[in-house]
């Protein structure tokens, strides 16, 4: 590329450009840094040294973490409640988005325009009348209490995305089939989902990281520190351990990595659907 | 090769070609088997959890009520009066604009900028997007503690850079001068990755023709970034736009772990505020007016904003 070109140590714009980025990084990755060295060393030495490398690696604070129940504990409570988020929301929205896409019928627009307005709404005018509902459906403190509500409110975009590629698929396709005596059950089953798998992981890794990062139903919906999900159990954690801070960054540093990881493992899937979600506002 | 063509499509960048035409072969009784069995559970959920919560949420904040038995207190409108009577309420109204002003005036060129140099493919480009992406993946909790450790009088690196200089560190966090701008720098720090994103996928998508078109012509690099490129990206400058303001008016996660809306409510948001003063205390009437004034403004804004500046999109 030309500007990968154009950067030498002479050009002055390249130079400026090199520095700029550079800050920049520095800007984001210092904090991070500084979170997971911060949890290798001692509460004396994070006082005096916050920046640098430690000078005694203390791998007894992430082993102590690692070796507790509590982590554990909170990290299954959030994978069980993205797994049913993500598992209901896949389901509900593909067999939306696929009558929506499929299905003429009277009616079909303004039914989806009614989903749709969902992507406005902010989610905090609901919360209070929402805690109402789920106790009064015997489902405060549990982990479908937390759930549903995320998938309901995931519904509209997920639905938007999916019915645009169910679009896609070859309208010929499914003339034939449904020609030959095939249903639109089986026509669904069979080859729209199976033709579907990138954009069904782009939503479901979507909906994942959204139910895996949520604090404030959560909050709501759960009394019960044994069905913590970890965002609560982290806010929790540090008010145990208010200024014993080498401990909280371990903490800390020990439940973003499996954000960190998914994000990796995810990436394309995560940048895709965040920006064509975006794109489709 | 299906994956590429699905998530170029799904970045906008092909446009679906075939729309259903009308049905020929199948009977009215295959499409109603669908209709019946695959609708309703989407919709239903969306209308138990989103539709009539929202709707409760106005008809609750004509009452006085703490969520227990029927609401029968009755008190219209006062909710609201009491609501715009307090002091705390205006404060994170002004948060939620100096939010939104900082979105705009920082976080989006800041995007803009890094977009412009970093969507070519070279191997440092690719690897600094990731980097910069990576704090909009963290949760706003995680972000939000990693940040009350960097603020720490005590121990923090704000603390340590003070005492180089031989001062006493200032608790940012814990003062009302100070609050809101340490939450504003976190605000910075955790989205403008996003965005950058946005613009770059953009920039990707562009028709390069235009671009080469003006080099040809003689406009020199800066020329075309300012004549031909950014006028190119205004739909998604727009739309980033509105996303920085949806978005600033709804910021809660990130406040919480650093000052829970203080000290004295100066760093409150307006969810923060609903939280604080309706949800903690199980105020159903009074929480729920401050919600249905969210709404109001949300809802006002996107209408507004869609019919002003996306009315071609």
């Amino acid at each position: 590329m030309s500007s990968a070109g154009a950067r030498s140590a002479f050009d002055p714009a390249g130079l400026f450009k090199a520095l700029f980025l550079g800050l920049i990084a520095i800007f984001v990755l210092v904090p991070l840094l500084a979170t997971l060295l911060g949890g290798f060393k001692s509460l004396g030495e994070l006082r005096v040294n916050p920046f640098g490398l430690p000078r005694h690696w203390e791998w007894q604070n992430y082993a102590d973490i690692l070796f507790s129940a509590r982590y554990w504990q909170l990290l299954r409570n959030s994978l069980v409640i993205s797994t049913l988020a993500v598992t209901l929301t896949l389901i509900t929205a593909s067999m939306a988005a696929f009558t929506f896409a499929h299905v003429r019928f009277f009616g079909s627009s303004m039914l989806l325009s009614y989903l749709t307005l969902g992507l406005l709404f902010p989610a905090a005018t609901a919360v209070l009348p929402l805690f109402i509902k789920v106790r009064d459906l015997g489902l405060l403190d549990t982990y479908f209490g937390v759930a549903l509500p995320q998938v309901a409110f995931s519904l509209a975009m997920s639905v938007l995305l999916l019915r645009r590629f169910f679009k896609d698929i070859p309208y010929e396709l499914l003339e034939a089939a449904l020609v030959d005596g095939c249903s639109y059950v089986k026509f669904f089953r069979y080859v729209t989902l199976p033709l579907s798998r990138p954009i069904l992981a782009t939503v479901g890794t979507i909906t994942f990281v959204n139910s895996w990062n949520a604090y404030l139903l959560p909050l709501v919906m759960l009394n019960t520190d044994a069905l913590y999900p970890w965002p609560l159990g982290i806010m929790v954690y540090q008010g145990e351990y208010s200024s014993e801070w080498h401990l909280i960054l371990a903490f800390i540093t020990l439940t973003i990595l499996p954000t960190i990881i998914l994000f990796l493992l995810a990436q394309k899937h995560i940048v895709a659907g965040l920006t064509a979600g975006a794109v489709k506002g | 090769m299906q994956r590429r063509i699905a998530s170029a499509w799904a970045m906008g960048v092909v446009k679906p070609t075939s729309s259903p035409r009308a049905v020929r072969g199948p009977t009215w009784d295959g499409r109603f088997t669908v209709l019946i069995l695959f609708l309703p559970p989407a919709l239903l959920l969306f209308t138990l959890f989103v539709v009539l919560p929202i709707g409760e949420a106005a008809w609750y904040s004509a009452f006085n009520w703490n969520g227990f038995g029927k609401p029968t207190n009755w008190i219209g409108l006062d909710n609201y009066r009491f609501v715009l009577e307090t002091r705390a309420f205006w404060l994170a109204l002004r948060n939620n604009g100096l939010i939104i002003a900082v979105s705009l005036a920082v976080q989006l060129p800041l995007a803009l900028t890094l977009a412009l140099m970093l969507a070519e493919r070279f191997r440092e480009a690719v690897a600094l997007r990731m980097l910069f992406f990576m704090p909009y993946i963290l949760a706003e909790i995680a972000t939000g503690l990693i940040f009350s450790f960097v603020y720490d009088g005590d121990y923090g690196l704000v603390a340590s850079i003070w005492r180089t200089f031989g001062a006493e560190p200032p608790h940012l966090l814990a003062s009302t001068d100070t609050a809101m701008l340490a939450v504003l720098i976190v605000v910075v720090w955790k989205y403008f990755g996003f965005h950058m994103m946005l613009f770059i996928a953009a920039l990707q998508s562009l028709d390069k023709s235009l671009v080469e078109a003006a080099r040809i012509d003689g406009a020199t690099r800066t020329q075309t970034l300012r004549h031909v490129v950014v006028p190119l990206l205004y739909p998604t400058i727009r739309l980033s736009v509105f996303f920085a303001i949806i978005g600033s008016l709804q910021l809660f996660d990130l406040v919480m772990p650093l000052t829970r809306g203080g000290p004295a409510d100066s760093s409150n948001t307006m969810v923060s505020f609903l939280y604080n003063n309706g949800i903690s205390r199980m105020r159903v009437g009074y929480g729920s007016a401050i919600g249905v004034i969210l709404f109001a403004i949300c809802v006002t804004f996107a209408f507004t904003y869609k019919r002003w500046f996306m009315r071609d999109e």
